[in-house]
């Protein structure tokens, strides 16, 4: 009996092994596990069979039954994988095509982007981020930065002024009465700010020192070619504290300019002359693109660098230390020029926008050709 | 300023190149624009020549053969076309292979059958000069041979400089050179003014003219020398060449001494013809309003009150510090010089000339602003030239006028070494800041009357005496003489407890604009300033804006009081560029003419300072869209965006700053009437939406187009975001139920929510429309709006015996506003 039950179980094996398909396998589960199958028949004797023979018979033939249906289950498996693989393997698609966009994407423009940028690096660095009037008075345009009256920069054909006229008589607010516009422009009049230094007196008006801020915003002044746009932006720093030196200036101009450009920059103060800081400098930051050198190689042969015309220098702001008259101007709210100092600067962002992508002309940032905007 | 290389070498030469002293010069504040070289590329092959022989051509009438040493072993042949060439001149000649200004190269050639070894230079060749008819003759005691260039500058290198307007001194060559001195160390030639001309004669200045300031706060001083005996005649070629290479046109001498004095000591000066001025009387007076003269330029000028002129007794000669006048303007004939050398007041001299649009190399001296007694300078060193060069006798005494202005009393500064330190962060030995600034000219004494080490008294020369006023001006002086390129180390500075950041608004709106471009929008930055008629816009014009005085062009002369104008004609111009969809947003400011806010922080124009903001600048997001806002693909294209389009981007913005959001119905003249509405965050009003209306799509081009502009403050004021506290959602489900609410078409879909939110009370936690079906099913003039509520208590699980009550509730409020369930 229980070499039948190995004959069986073997056949089963072997037949399970060789079954092409689930209908094969169902007539083998019949066949030997079925209700008239041999095995089930051996099982359902067992009773008949001597008391020493049951216990091994049905511990063999349940043996034999447990695993044959566990082929069987393994094999069904296999066989209906391998059928849905092989219905759906005729699915084909061209993965090469293009996808399907959620959402079109949009762009910032290059100005906030490069402009964001700056101001995420001297937050970094422990700045606040403020921002001011563009239409101003003239006090905190000029006066309060140590523009004399009559100095040329109040002139009408360098700065933009308001007709007061058109901003209603509330004296309270700008002092003219509604009067009209001083000429030559003096320090009661309207204007559109031409930097955003305004911001250094306002700010210094709001919090005593330490202040470490900066200001980006729109700026305005009367020129228009190829370099110059009536309307473009800066971002105006100020750092004010009982012991901030112009060697601090320097290192955090330098911290300012590695975070930018690159890691190997370095910076080039000339000394220059601005109303409202003293000592004031220009600084210019080692050419990214020629390394300072001045010179590109292309194609084995040198060539003038193009982007810093061969000097190996950026001209990228001016700054300097804040002239004690401008604290002059906010005493009474914790400036004693003698007791604190500082330093402020200023950078045209549409210039840091065109060194680090290359862009041309200024006047593309205000043309909105989605063409250009669409390559930030 | 332009200042020739040979005429700075002469008064300091520091034995630099061109390029090593613009470098160190721009290092140390003076900004060399360019280096320019003027005349021949290279000197060699210019030589002095004597005329030994000058015979007529055979064979051309206007050519002459000559016979010229030029230190050769033979004299060489040389035919010229001067008619004044003559036996015994000494000239200029170039030798075959030299290269001339220009860049040409001079060859041997044959001239009708007689080769000419070389070339007899007129001033034009050696671009020193107009006058092209004949050679330019010599007066040089160098033998013949000797390189032009101990003569004559023949290739000549100019640097130009940008002076900073604090440093008028370094509008004169020789302050130029003390920077020079002062940044190299190389040695100062003596002041040319050190030595004053000798005047002979028995008469007196006093005899010849007199002088009158009626206006001396304007004119703080006026000096007058008269010249008897001169003789007007072209300047030597020396003098031309260093006008020429300084960028002036020499015209004759006395007016070219007038020129060359200013450019070397940057005191102005003018030279009258005495005898056209009547009775010798000079007047200084303002002008009356609108009284005319004639410049040296030709041009008639009308003037104003606040013009200073320079008078005779029969009306203005000159308009003070920026051009004289015609009228006793020196010529041929004149005989007699009254040399002037004023002060003026530099504000005034810049706003006259500001008023009559007209600058000079005058008025550029004198707005800066310089010391009254540059004036004798000049005077002294005019004097000397005027007698050497145009045989004059200078007439004893000079007439001076000087008002003795207190502000330009000399001034004495106190400087502490520590200070020094303190401001720059770097060292500097009172040795060395003694020696940087006696280079500079300033007297320095240590120790000074409030004694100590490290306490310098330091007298500040006339000069520097309007640049210089204070403790840090010397300090500045000290840094760029010291180096601070090369000097100055790189620290950060402490910042204590200070912090930084970005404010909430900031973040925020960089949050709003994020989501605009991730939503598929291009962020535009248009002008902020825009044409009266608004692009043309109906509507936009309807608020008035904010004027500009001064506009540069009248499209440009209003301050735009929307961000509609612009993004539009953005949109116009790119859909003229040939897009065939445009999506854009700007985030910026308006500009209205109102008082600005006291609260709500910068994005509604609330800024920092004591004085008010004169306008109200409130940060505005805006957005126009034409086409589709979706993207399309090669399985279709999106549909163009309509009204819902753009108000789930405003649903998008509220959603994130946890803003509710409302909308009204309400038209607008830019608007489609029927498919417009005003915003409200949190019931307070931001803007507008809408689909644009057809007559401004027409105008810029699209066939459909939605907008929206929404001041950025309510939003923020609204937002919730940041504030959010968490809620258990999982321990006590939701219970969800869907009603299909039946109501007139026009009742507005939010007034049923709202209903059924009130009637839900606090239970019902939200409310989605998910299917509004207009139609045969509901009747006509109906709509049905499909509605999934969901309701949650957060302290046990909801039952149907709870919910069902509610949903009573809900029922009989909606029938309250004429609204039931669909059957």
């Amino acid at each position: 009996m229980l070499e039948r039950i190995e004959e069986l179980r073997n056949e089963a094996r072997t037949a399970i092994d060789a079954a092409p398909d689930a209908a094969a396998l169902e007539d083998i589960r019949v066949r030997y596990l079925g209700r008239k199958a041999e095995l089930t028949a051996i099982l359902r004797g067992i009773g008949e069979l001597p008391p020493e023979q049951r216990g091994p018979v049905g511990k063999t033939g349940n043996q034999a039954r447990v695993e044959l249906e566990g082929l069987l289950g393994a094999a069904k498996e296999k066989l209906e994988a391998a059928e849905l693989n092989a219905r759906i393997s005729g699915e084909s698609i061209d993965v090469t095509l293009p996808g399907t966009p959620p959402v079109r994407l949009g762009h910032l423009h290059p100005l906030t982007r490069t402009r964001r940028e700056i101001e995420d690096v001297f937050v970094g660095l422990g700045y606040k981020v403020m921002e001011g009037p563009e239409v101003e008075h003239d006090y905190y345009n000029f006066t309060a930065l140590n523009h004399p009256p009559g100095h040329p920069a109040r002139m009408l054909q360098d700065t933009f002024y308001v007709d007061p006229a058109s901003l209603g008589a509330d004296p309270e607010l700008y002092g003219t009465d509604g009067a009209a516009l001083e000429l030559p422009p003096g320090p009661r009049d309207v204007l559109l700010r031409t930097h955003t230094s305004p911001m250094q007196v306002r700010s210094m008006e709001d919090a005593t020192p330490p202040i470490f801020i900066i200001v980006p915003g729109r700026t305005y002044r009367r020129d228009s070619d190829a370099t110059h746009t009536p309307m473009f932006n800066q971002i105006e720093g100020l750092a004010v504290g009982e012991d901030i030196t112009l060697a601090d200036l320097k290192g955090t101009l330098l911290t300012f300019a590695r975070a930018i450009f690159g890691p190997d920059r370095e910076l080039r103060l000339r000394p220059h002359y601005f109303p409202f800081t003293e000592p004031s400098v220009e600084v210019d930051v080692s050419c990214f693109r020629c390394s300072g050198t001045g010179v590109m190689t292309v194609g084995g042969s040198e060539e003038r660098c193009n982007l810093c015309k061969g000097t190996g220098w950026l001209e990228i702001l001016g700054s300097g230390m804040v002239d004690p008259n401008v604290f002059g101007f906010v005493r009474e709210h914790g400036y004693d020029p003698e007791r604190v100092q500082g330093f402020a600067f200023g950078m045209g962002i549409e210039r840091i926008a065109m060194l680090k992508h290359g862009v041309p002309d200024l006047r593309m940032f205000f043309d909105d050709d989605v063409r250009m905007l669409e390559q930030f | 300023m332009r200042a020739p290389m040979a005429w700075l070498r002469s008064l300091c030469d520091p034995g630099l190149e061109a390029r090593e002293l613009s470098e160190r010069l721009s290092m140390t504040g003076t900004e060399v624009e360019r280096v320019l070289e003027i005349g021949a590329p290279s000197a060699d092959g210019f030589v002095v020549g004597s005329v030994l022989a000058a015979e007529q051509h055979p064979n051309a009438d206007r050519l002459r053969v000559c016979t010229v040493d030029t230190g050769d072993d033979e004299p060489r042949t040389i035919v010229c076309g001067a008619p004044n060439v003559a036996a015994g001149q000494t000239v200029a000649v170039v030798l075959p292979g030299a290269v001339m200004p220009g860049g040409t190269k001079l060859g041997k050639a044959k001239l009708r059958g007689i080769e000419s070894a070389g070339m007899i230079l007129s001033e034009t060749e050696m671009e020193l000069g107009e006058d092209s008819d004949g050679i330019a003759v010599l007066e040089t005691d160098a033998a013949p041979g000797a390189p032009l260039a101990e003569v004559l500058p023949v290739s000549e290198t100019v640097l130009e400089l940008e002076i900073t307007p604090n440093r008028a001194d370094c509008f004169g060559l020789f302050g130029i050179a003390r920077e020079v001195h002062a940044v190299t160390g190389a040695p100062l030639a003596e002041a040319p003014w050190a030595t004053d001309a000798e005047a002979s004669g028995e008469d007196d200045a006093s005899d010849h003219a007199s002088v009158a300031v009626q206006v001396p706060e304007l004119c703080p001083r006026f000096t007058a020398r008269v010249f008897a005996d001169v003789t007007i005649a072209p300047s030597p070629l020396w003098l031309k060449a260093r006008l020429i290479a300084a960028g002036q046109r020499p015209i004759n001498n006395v007016v070219d001494i007038t020129n060359y004095v200013m450019l070397l000591t940057g005191q102005p000066l003018h030279a009258f013809d005495l005898d056209e001025v009547p009775g010798g009387e000079i007047i200084v007076r303002a002008a009356t309003d609108g009284e005319k003269m004639t410049t040296l330029d030709d041009v008639e000028r009308t003037l104003d009150t606040d013009t200073v002129v320079v008078c005779d007794r029969n009306g203005p000669s000159g308009i003070a510090g920026i051009m004289g006048g015609q009228i006793s303007e020196v010529s041929d004939k004149t005989t007699r010089v009254l040399l002037e050398a004023a002060n003026w007041d530099g504000f005034n001299i810049l706003r006259s000339s500001g008023f009559l649009g007209l600058r000079s190399e005058a008025s550029t001296r004198f707005e800066k602003g310089i010391h009254p007694d540059l004036t004798m300078r000049a005077q002294a060193v005019a004097s000397k030239l005027l007698v050497d060069l145009c045989g004059a006798r200078l007439v004893p005494g000079t007439i001076d006028v000087d008002a003795r202005l207190p502000r330009f009393e000399p001034r004495e500064l106190t400087l502490r070494a520590d200070r020094v330190e303190a401001i720059l962060g770097m060292p500097v030995s009172v040795a060395e800041m003694t020696e940087y600034l006696e280079r500079l000219g300033f007297g320095v004494e240590n120790g000074g009357e409030s004694g100590g080490e490290g306490v310098m008294r330091v007298a500040v020369p006339a000069d520097r005496h309007l640049d210089t006023t204070r403790e840090i001006d010397l300090i500045e002086e000290i840094a760029r003489v010291h180096g601070i390129d090369e000097h100055l180390p790189a620290t950060l500075p402490d910042r204590g407890e200070s912090v930084g950041g970005l404010q909430r608004h900031q973040a925020l709106i960089r949050r709003l604009e994020d989501l605009l471009r991730d939503s598929g929008l291009d962020e535009a930055v248009t002008f902020s300033f825009v044409a009266p008629d608004r692009e043309g816009v109906p509507g936009l014009d309807e608020v008035a804006p904010v004027v500009v005085h001064n506009p540069l062009s009248e499209d440009q002369s209003a301050m735009r009081t929307d961000l509609l104008g612009g993004l539009l004609a953005a949109v116009g111009r790119n859909l003229a560029r040939g897009a065939e969809s445009v999506a854009l947003f700007e985030s910026g400011r308006a500009y209205l003419p109102e008082r600005p806010p006291s609260a709500g922080g910068p994005a509604a124009g609330d800024f920092a300072g004591v004085r008010t903001a004169p306008i109200a600048e409130p940060h505005r997001l805006a957005a126009v869209v034409v086409g589709p806002l979706a993207p399309g693909s090669w399985r279709g294209q999106g549909r163009d965006a309509d009204f819902y389009d753009a108000k789930g981007l405003l649903e998008l913005l509220a959603e994130a700053m946890g803003a509710p959001l409302t909308l009204e119905p309400a038209a607008r003249p830019f608007l489609h009437p029927a498919r417009a509405a005003e915003v409200s965050f949190g019931g307070a009003p931001a803007g507008w939406i809408g689909e644009l209306h057809p007559s401004v799509l027409a105008a810029i081009g699209a066939r459909a187009g939605v907008a929206f502009e929404i001041d950025v403050a309510p939003l923020l004021e609204a937002a919730s975001v940041g504030a959010e506290s968490f809620e258990d959602v999982t321990t006590f489900p939701a219970v969800g139920e869907d009603l299909a609410v039946v109501a007139d078409a026009d009742v507005p879909s939010d007034r049923i929510v709202a209903t059924v939110a009130e009637a839900g009370g606090e239970l019902l936690r939200s409310i989605r429309v998910f299917d509004v079906y207009e139609g045969e099913q509901v009747g006509a003039g109906k709509r049905s709006l499909a509605l999934h509520l969901l309701f949650r208590a957060s302290d046990r699980t909801l039952t149907d015996s709870e919910v069902a009550p509610l949903r009573e509730r809900i029922v009989d409020a909606l029938g309250g506003i004429g609204a039931s369930l669909r059957g």
